[in-house]
Order: structure tokens, then C-alpha cells, then sequence
């Protein structure tokens, strides 16, 4: 932790809910620069959610989220923009423009917000993809390319406008172990070198403990735990270390009740019709 | 999705598309040209050979079912007239607009819509690119420009189709029929086709982004958007063309 840093990220009791149901329910920490908080927590904990707020693409019903000292909830979409400027970016899936090739994806940025000529734009690039191993494939498309490599497509283009801060939603997961150690090291050079600031939704432990300076845990929509590597590795709490050691058996439930999930937005509970038709045979 | 949000969503993508096309070219954010002509030509250039072949089966039709009526009446003289103008003033714009909502309308709508279940929109919007400026405005312009231009061509079209019939069904000579063809028709009824298609381009091309930009639910998200978009599009194109038809022609 580094308590003299400028703090990057202010989140502070950040409520959003869909329905009756809070997905997030009163969140606050701070992020400082240079820092590395990987969020974690068990599918459905509002991870995504929390990220999507912090990213300004999500407006929260109460509480508030401060990025650079502003505040992003009640921003319009024109001043936002000049915020998330200096931020990159990494989606789950890449979010790689499927019409774009490669190379256009990660020179998108750079030929959208910066002056520069297309020869040196084009050295960017180059740059950019050989750092994180996909030199030459500048010119394939998308649908051409693993679902890895998209993510480090992902990765090169959320780099592109060497950000001071950057979000991964899931950088490793999909990736084999030994590209999730470069990616990992690669995080750990922009923080340590060049002050970046970091904040990681991960389900992948090893990597999570390998770049993390901080870490919190989600559950029920609030902090379960938040602390040092150290801290979470030694917690007393059973659903942390119920999750750190991915048990089958805990404290954690392992299913969640539909009437939990009634007015979440994204998982529609559905009358089962199939079942009638399904057993029919069965009747007779 | 309400209706009053779907109206609501609506306004506000044509409020933010008259603002980058009207007030950010002059605050410096100019247009892209590369990506208009991109979509001109998927647009419009592509459209040609199906625009053709419609028009052209339209303005045979119109000439045989004029003939046969007008004969009668030993008024065959008239089929150039009759021919032309409905060409011209209606079935020209409404056509062609409703082969471009099949093409182009749905194309878009389904091409934004898996845009957004993919999350490439939000990546735009995360990496401070508007996605109405990057997505919406080159498709509107090029519709805007591509629309009138390919009524202009099927009216031609449309128009030999009629001199097909009169030439070799009937007893015109080629001189003939485009001169009778000509003398009915003044400009304004070509304008008043042409006002009526930019109209249409708005109406298409603003219906089927919005559809595409507010796609909710995956695949079945995105099939549905699509469908919407073609049959909206269609209606508000046909109710705006009496709307229009009434005001140009039946006002005065």
C-alpha cells in the first residue's frame, strides 16, 4: 500500500440496484497511484457491476465514484469523455471492433485523439503489439485470432494512449499460463515503471496474488475482506479463504435463488415450459 | 424497453446526430471521409443492379396496365405521361426506399445490434469515441446522399421499362415516347420525388440505428431489432409519403 500517493479512484458508498435487489450495497475504498486492487469475489457479486460504475458506463442509484479528483456520476457524456481519456480499458471478451483489423483496433485510439502521423502510428502499434507478443498480426481480422489473443489485442489498445490508470475485467483468464505470466509481468512493469495504476477483476488466484499491492473481496454486494496479499492470504475470514482456495465446501453459497435474481437485469428468471413437453412419454 | 423510453432514446439520437453534423464540423471535429464513402458504397453502389431490375419490372408493369386501361378509351398517347409521373412523384421514392430499408435498413440495424451485445459499442464509448459520431454519422450521410441518387436512377430505369412497352407493344417510335414523356413532367415533379427520398433516408437510417444501438438480449436481441427496423421503417416511410403527397400535390 502506499499511503502517500495521490489517490487515483474514490468510491464511496456506492449503492446501485435493480429492482428491490442491491447488487451493490454501500462500496467505498480508495485506490492510490501506482497501487495494483485486484476485486474479487464469486460469479454474480457484482464485480462487472462495480467496474462498469467506475468506468462511467453506469450510473449508480446513490453514493459516488471520484476518478482523478472528479466525479464521474452526474458527468455529462462530453466532459466524461476528456476522463476517460486518460484511462485504458480491458474488456472480458477484448470488445475488439469485429469490421477493424488487428492493427486498425489499436491504432483506433491513436488515430482518434492524437495528432500523430500515420507513419508514427503505425510504430506505435508495432510497439504496442510486440509487447504483448502478437508481432505481424496486424493485418488479420479479429474473427482470424484466439479468444487470447483478442484479449491481448484488448490489452495493446487499452495501452495505446499510455494510460495512468487502467481497468481489466478477467485479463488472464482464457490465456494459457505462461501468457498470463507475461501479462501479469507486463502489468507489473506499467505499475512499478511507470506509476500506472491498476484495478483487476480476477478469478485466476495466482495471478491475482502475483500483481496485486491490494485486494478486495465481494460478496453480497458489499466488502467482504480488503487488505494486503499478505492480509487476504492469512484472513481469518472462512468465505475468503473458502475462495482463495477454491473449496467446494463453505461458508459461500453455492446457489443463488431466483428470487434473489428476480429483478436483476441481466438473468431473467423463465417459467420452465419445456418440462411438461420434455416428460410427456412419461404419462401415458 | 417502454414505449416512452423507445420514443425518448429516439429523439435523442436524432438531437445528438444534428449536433455532429451541424455544430461539431465547426468546432473542429470534422467528418471522416474514408468511412462515408465506405458506406456509400455498400449503400448505394451495391444496391444498383437490385434498384435496376425493380424499377425497370415497375415501370413495365405501369406501362401494360396503363395501356390496357387507356386503350379503351383510345387514349394510348397518355401512357408516357402516366408512366413517368407516377414514377417521378411516387412509385420512384417509395420503391427504392423500400428495397434500401431490405438491403441497407436491416443491415445496419443488425450490424449495430451485434455491435452492442458484443460490447464493441461500449469499448467506443470507454475509449472517449462517440459512437454517434464514429457509427451513426457516416451511415447517415452516406444514405442521405445515396437514397435521392438511386431514386434518380431508378426513375431512369423505370422510365425505359415504360419505352419497352411502348415500343414494342405498342405503336410509339423512341422519339415519340420520350418526347411525350418529357413534355408531362416538369421539375418540380422531380424535386418533390427527390425531397421525398431525402426524407426517407432520414427516416430509414435513423430507425434502424436507434433499433441497432439499443439492442438488449443477445442474438435473439439483435433478430429482433432487426425486424423491428425493417417493418418500422416501412410504415413511417409510407405514412410520411401520403403526408408529403398531400402536402405537395393536394394542398394547393
Amino acid at each position: 500500500m502506499n499511503p502517500n500517493g495521490e489517490t487515483i479512484i474514490e468510491v464511496n458508498n456506492l449503492v446501485r440496484r435493480f429492482g428491490d435487489r442491491a447488487v451493490l450495497d454501500g462500496i467505498s475504498f480508495n485506490v492510490h497511484r501506482g497501487e495494483t486492487l485486484v476485486i474479487m469475489g464469486g460469479s454474480g457479486c457484482g464485480k462487472s457491476t462495480l467496474l462498469r460504475h467506475m468506468i462511467g458506463s453506469m450510473k449508480p442509484t446513490s453514493g459516488s465514484v471520484k476518478l482523478f479528483g472528479e466525479e464521474i456520476t452526474g458527468m455529462k457524456e462530453r466532459e466524461l469523455e476528456s476522463v476517460r481519456l486518460r484511462f485504458g480499458m480491458l474488456f472480458q471478451s477484448g470488445a475488439l471492433l469485429a469490421s477493424l483489423t488487428v492493427g486498425e483496433n489499436v491504432s483506433l485510439p491513436l488515430f482518434q485523439h492524437t495528432n500523430k502521423s500515420a507513419d508514427e502510428i503505425e510504430q506505435i502499434v508495432k510497439q504496442k503489439l510486440a509487447v504483448v507478443g502478437l508481432t505481424g498480426f496486424e493485418d488479420l481480422r479479429p474473427d482470424e485470432i484466439s479468444g487470447g489473443m483478442k484479449k491481448r489485442v484488448g490489452l495493446s489498445r487499452a495501452l495505446a494512449l499510455e494510460p495512468e490508470l487502467l481497468f481489466s475485467d478477467e485479463p488472464t483468464s482464457g490465456l494459457d499460463p505462461i501468457m498470463t505470466a507475461v501479462v501479469d509481468q507486463l502489468t507489473l512493469n506499467l505499475t512499478k515503471g511507470s506509476h500506472m495504476t491498476a484495478v483487476v477483476v480476477s478469478h485466476d488466484m495466482t495471478s491475482a496474488f502475483r500483481i496485486a499491492t491490494r485486494m478486495i473481496m465481494l460478496g453480497h454486494g458489499s466488502i467482504v475482506a480488503e487488505g494486503t496479499p499478505d492480509e487476504i492470504q492469512n484472513s481469518p475470514n472462512p468465505e475468503v479463504q473458502q475462495f482463495i482456495h477454491g473449496k467446494p465446501d463453505g461458508p459461500i453459497p453455492l446457489n443463488v435463488s431466483q428470487e434473489e435474481h428476480k429483478d436483476h437485469q441481466h438473468v431473467r428468471p423463465r417459467p420452465f415450459l419445456g418440462g411438461r413437453f420434455r416428460f410427456h412419454h412419461k404419462h401415458t | 424497453m417502454s414505449l416512452e423510453l423507445r420514443v425518448k432514446n429516439y429523439l435523442q439520437l436524432n438531437l445528438s446526430l444534428l449536433y455532429w453534423i451541424f455544430v461539431a464540423p465547426f468546432t473542429g471535429q470534422l467528418f471522416k471521409i474514408g468511412p462515408i464513402f465506405r458506406q456509400m458504397v455498400s449503400i448505394g453502389v451495391r444496391a444498383a443492379p437490385m434498384v435496376a431490375l425493380t424499377a425497370f419490372s415497375i415501370g413495365v408493369t405501369l406501362a401494360m396496365q396503363a395501356a390496357h386501361s387507356l386503350q379503351s378509351l383510345g387514349a394510348e398517347i397518355y401512357v408516357p405521361d402516366l408512366v413517368m409521373l407516377t414514377l417521378l412523384r411516387e412509385l420512384g421514392p417509395v420503391l427504392i426506399a423500400v428495397i434500401v430499408i431490405g438491403r441497407s435498413g436491416s443491415a445496419v440495424a443488425a450490424e449495430l445490434g451485434t455491435m452492442k451485445v458484443s460490447e464493441e459499442i461500449e469499448a467506443l464509448e470507454v475509449m472517449a469515441i462517440n459512437p454517434v459520431q464514429y457509427l451513426v454519422v457516416p451511415r447517415f450521410l452516406a444514405m442521405l446522399v445515396m437514397l435521392p441518387a438511386l431514386t434518380i436512377f431508378g426513375d431512369y430505369i423505370g422510365i425505359l421499362g415504360g419505352w419497352a412497352v411502348c415500343r414494342f407493344a405498342l405503336d410509339f417510335n423512341t422519339a415519340g415516347y420520350v418526347l411525350r414523356a418529357v413534355e408531362s413532367a416538369d421539375t418540380w415533379d422531380l424535386y418533390s420525388g427527390m425531397i421525398k427520398s431525402a426524407v426517407f433516408a432520414w427516416i430509414i437510417i435513423t430507425i434502424a440505428c436507434n433499433a441497432g444501438l439499443n439492442v438488449e438480449g443477445g442474438a435473439e436481441g439483435v433478430g429482433q431489432a432487426t425486424t423491428a427496423a425493417v417493418v418500422q421503417s416501412i410504415l413511417a416511410m409510407l405514412v410520411t409519403n401520403a403526408v408529403l403527397t398531400s402536402i405537395f400535390f393536394f394542398s394547393a
